[in-house]
């Protein structure tokens, strides 16, 4: 049962950091990395860093999100 | 952008984020986490804050200068508690060992839970004027200081 939660959530997180690379739309791959981030940060409990857990999902989707919602927000949406 | 949703959730979740930052922060020695997860946890709280009312309201409840002087103070903390080990003879960070106390309790393990709180401080004002200076931008045109 454990084993299968974490090849579901090493799936998501495969799909996730492909669909980042291949999206143009740039506040759509912001919110899909905070997705990558979150899987992440289970995965880091999962794989017994607690430590690491808190840290990524404080860092990285929490604060790296606003810092790209905001530099987004101060130039354009889309890639050229 | 100001949505009343957005500040009335901020409003009831802000004491909460503030509190378990606080708790990572001083359990740093007994438990996950440490300063650098609490000082970003706490970072996080006052950024989502600035975010949803405004960087004006923000730079009220914790301006940009004090902001600034609390990030040279924990790095001050910090280099002041490794002298004390120099000053008492030993090498640099050497811990107390009168202080070291029953292991597994909260006022345990000397100098370092004020090392980490000095490490929360300096994490958490650096990311707060990290954010700061990206959301003041356009802020402040006529006034520059």
């Amino acid at each position: 049962m454990l084993q299968a939660l974490n090849a579901l959530l090493l799936l998501f997180l495969i799909v996730c950091a492909v669909v980042v690379a291949r999206t143009r739309d740039l506040l759509s791959a912001a919110v899909i990395f905070a997705a990558y981030s979150l899987v992440m940060a289970i995965i880091w409990q999962q794989l017994k860093a607690p430590d690491l857990a808190i840290t990524e999902a404080a860092i990285g989707a929490g604060v790296t999100t606003v810092l790209l919602l905001v530099v987004i927000s101060k130039t354009g949406r889309h890639e050229e | 952008m100001q949505s009343v949703v957005l500040q009335t959730v901020i409003k009831l979740l802000l004491p909460f984020i503030q509190v378990y930052g606080l708790y990572i922060i001083f359990h740093g020695h007994i438990s996950p986490g440490g300063g650098f997860a609490g000082g970003a946890v706490m970072a996080a709280s006052f950024v989502l804050f600035a975010m949803s009312y405004g960087v004006g309201e923000g730079f009220k409840r914790l301006p940009r200068l004090i902001a600034q002087w609390l990030e040279s103070l924990g790095g001050l903390i910090y280099i002041a508690l490794g002298l004390t080990g120099i000053l008492r003879g030993a090498a640099f960070l050497t811990n107390v060992p009168e202080w070291l106390g029953q292991a597994g309790q909260l006022f345990s393990a000397g100098l370092i839970p004020l090392l980490t709180t000095a490490i929360g401080l300096k994490v958490c004002s650096t990311i707060v004027t990290l954010l700061y200076h990206l959301l003041e931008e356009g802020h402040y045109d006529s006034q520059t200081d």
